[in-house]
């Protein structure tokens, strides 16, 4: 009997202490957001994220470190490799005027805002997409990158494209990624299996766990140079503009990575970089 | 299935990477809940008031969720309020506070295994109770939870693989990494990292049946 | 709530898998027929020296080289039931070897036959004491189950991450999470304590 009095005390307490905990969180929370609030209205506390960096002497950028021709890690080399690297480098040129005074952080579409919110990273270059729901939390670049959600199927699928997907066709993709609300939306009912990253979820569909991977046209496109066994059918469904993402109410390092962007694309740099990893010159 | 691409010398040298990140990370988490886990297991046993309850909580609370929650919580939410952990001290901590209580576990059980009759003789001889604790249970509970303990150090290094979740980039994640550069590597690369945990593991459990031996 | 029922739904099934596979074992391991010793050992040895993510991902990228695929929560269950059944077998022969042996032999020489003494005499005593360990064990295996997230295998997990990417609120999620474990885990951990209790008060 003093076994059963014990546990229940022991639920109790379990209670009343996440009950405190998550009140320090919300409290923190709040904090938080006020020190933003007035980062933002300072200018004085606005040069402190370019300063911290300058102060580092070295840009940390989230990557995704499997996602071939944006950021992917090659086992042969160690090194990553990417179109959201080359980026990278040129922001860290233009902040510290070296291009490789940076560090790459390896991210995933699940951790990248809350590594951001910590601040681990200073950026997030990683194929993400900008939202008015993740504006919420954090703060865009312009867009660096225009690509469209579409579907990477095995060759000779029925699918050929989104008409062809119904509630029966079981679609993968990565957790947190906006494919996958997209989808839903779409196909309403649609079976979706999603998974930590990319490669999971290619390895997936590899492994016939699905008909069909949905994401953006552009890393789909990387995953069939990869493999022959499979093709991007139909045309991209979506819109999916690319922003570099920041911490909310840095504006000084929204105005650097602006400002590199729009160097890049008006003395070539981006149109090289480009064609050296889409293949062909960007849509004008 | 491709062995010959699999085992190349790059994928090998990058997996045996991930087997560095592997063993660094399990024989700290090892080192340190063995550390905080006698502590806790020996307040637990000694029934200090106040204290050993609320450690009976605070490892029973722990023992019953999953690691893989406790890594992901660590890591993601705990900064939420305030408490930010680097990526490798995150996962050795969530690995040691774990860890931690099933050792406390394992401490208790050991020293409650002595009989009796011995603390009263001690105490009777003139002991105290901290001396008693120190010279006549703790020796001989520690030679009975040998075997215990080593399991459970095998775990964790088991466990380790579990923060992936994290990108932590230890064995399995690297493993994961080859698997995704070509899906032929898939079979051959885990069989190979069967292996080797294998190894590792069994060699652990070697090195503690030696140890008992002498013990005894 | 969906993810509640996957994870319980994987654990009992898991459960029942690892208990057959792990007497099937455990019996192996005892009879005197040397090549299904020597195979129990191994199976035993090797199963508990891997981490139970790569028993799940063998069996969930392993089949695909075969012609046929498991999906997530399949190949993670049997995984589960794999990997827990080499623990289950050695619980289950410590229970056995944990009856006197003496026993054993005067059923013998009292007329009964092996299996009679062991189905009457031996079983009886020794599942009581496995009920602990067993007990333990499903415990492991229902926070184990939280592997499942992985192979996209619908658990309470998986559900979780796809929660609080989309509510961007790690901290609340994982705590409410962590409380839907405890209602699961607790209560057992508190019936395993009973049991245990009521062993040490009959020897």
């Amino acid at each position: 009997m003093k076994m059963s009095k014990s546990f229940k005390v022991l639920s109790v307490l379990m209670i009343a202490a996440m009950l405190v905990i998550a009140g320090c969180g919300n409290n923190k929370g709040k904090n938080d957001n006020a020190a933003g609030g007035n980062a933002a209205g300072g200018a004085a506390a606005d040069s402190a994220a370019i300063a911290k960096i300058k102060e580092r002497g070295k840009l940390l950028v989230g990557v995704k470190f499997d996602t071939r021709l944006f950021g992917l890690k090659d086992p042969t080399s160690g090194k990553v490799e990417g179109f959201d690297i080359d980026i990278s480098k040129a922001i860290a040129k233009k902040i510290l005027g070296d291009e490789n005074a940076i560090e790459l952080k390896e991210v995933t579409s699940k951790t990248r805002i809350p590594m951001l919110n910590n601040g681990e990273i200073d950026m997030v270059v990683a194929t993400m997409t900008i939202t008015e729901d993740r504006k919420k939390e954090v703060d865009f670049s312009d867009v660096y990158f225009q690509a469209g959600q579409s579907l990477l199927v095995k060759k000779g699928s029925p699918i050929t494209g989104l008409e062809s997907v119904t509630k029966d066709t079981k679609i993968l993709g990565s957790k947190g990624a906006t494919s996958i609300k997209n989808i839903k939306e779409k196909v309403p009912g649609v079976t979706v299996l999603e998974f930590d990253n990319y490669q999971d979820a290619f390895s997936a569909l590899k492994a016939g766990q699905g008909d069909a991977l949905t994401t953006d046209d552009a890393i789909l496109y990387g995953m069939a140079s990869q493999d022959p066994g499979f093709e991007v059918v139909g045309k991209p469904f979506t819109d999916e503009p690319y922003g570099i993402a920041v911490q909310k109410g840095n504006a000084d390092v929204v105005k650097a990575i602006n400002d590199t962007l729009a160097e890049l694309k008006a003395n070539g740099e981006y149109d090289a970089i480009y064609t050296k990893w889409i293949g062909k010159a960007p849509a004008k | 299935m491709d062995f010959i691409g699999a085992y190349s010398a790059d994928n090998l040298k990058f997996l045996l990477d991930g087997l560095y990140v592997t063993l660094i990370v399990a024989f700290v988490s090892i080192f340190l809940s063995f550390i905080i886990g006698c502590m806790i297991g020996v307040i637990r046993y000694s029934e200090v008031p106040v204290l050993s309850p609320v450690m009976f909580y605070l490892v029973e609370l722990i023992r019953n969720l999953p690691l893989l929650l406790i890594i992901f919580f660590i890591r993601f939410a705990l900064p939420e309020v305030g408490i930010k952990l680097g990526l490798i001290t995150a996962a050795i901590a969530a690995l040691t506070i774990f860890e931690a209580a099933m050792i406390a576990e394992i401490v208790r059980g050991g020293l409650m295994s002595i009989d009796k009759g011995q603390i009263e003789a001690a105490r009777s001889s003139g002991l105290s109770s901290v001396q008693t604790l120190w010279h006549i249970v703790l020796p001989q509970g520690l030679r009975r939870m040998v075997p215990p303990l080593v399991s459970q150090f095998i775990s964790l290094l088991k466990d380790t693989s579990l923060a992936v979740v994290i990108s932590l980039p230890e064995l399995m994640h690297n493993a994961n990494i080859v698997i995704g550069h070509s899906y032929s590597y898939a079979i051959p690369t885990l069989a190979l990292v069967a292996l080797i945990y294998f190894v590792v593991n069994y060699l652990l459990s070697l090195l503690s049946r030696r140890l008992e031996h002498r013990a005894v | 709530m969906e993810g509640f029922y996957g994870t319980l739904l994987s654990s009992v099934l898991a459960l029942i898998g690892s208990f057959l596979i792990g007497a099937v074992v455990a019996v192996f391991r005892m009879t005197s027929v040397k090549g299904l010793r020597w195979f129990g050992a191994v199976y035993v040895e090797f199963i508990r020296n891997i981490p139970l993510l790569l028993v799940v991902y063998i069996f969930y990228y392993g089949p695909s080289a075969l012609g046929f695929t498991l999906d997530g929560f399949k190949a993670g269950t049997i995984g589960l039931a794999v990997y827990t059944s080499a623990f289950i077998a050695e619980a289950i022969r410590a229970g056995i070897m944990a009856v006197p042996k003496g026993q054993m032999e005067a059923a013998r020489s009292s007329g009964l036959s092996y299996i009679q003494t062991m189905l009457h005499i031996i079983l009886p005593q020794a599942i009581k004491l496995v009920i602990p360990p067993l007990g333990n064990q499903f415990i492991n295996l229902i926070k184990n189950s939280s592997v499942l997230t992985l192979v996209a295998g619908l658990d309470l997990m998986y559900f979780a991450d796809g929660i609080s990417t989309e509510t961007y609120r790690t901290f609340d999620t994982y705590i409410f999470v962590a409380v839907f474990y405890l209602v699961l885990t607790l209560p057992l951990s508190y019936g395993v304590r009973i049991w245990e209790r009521r062993l040490q008060r009959k020897y």
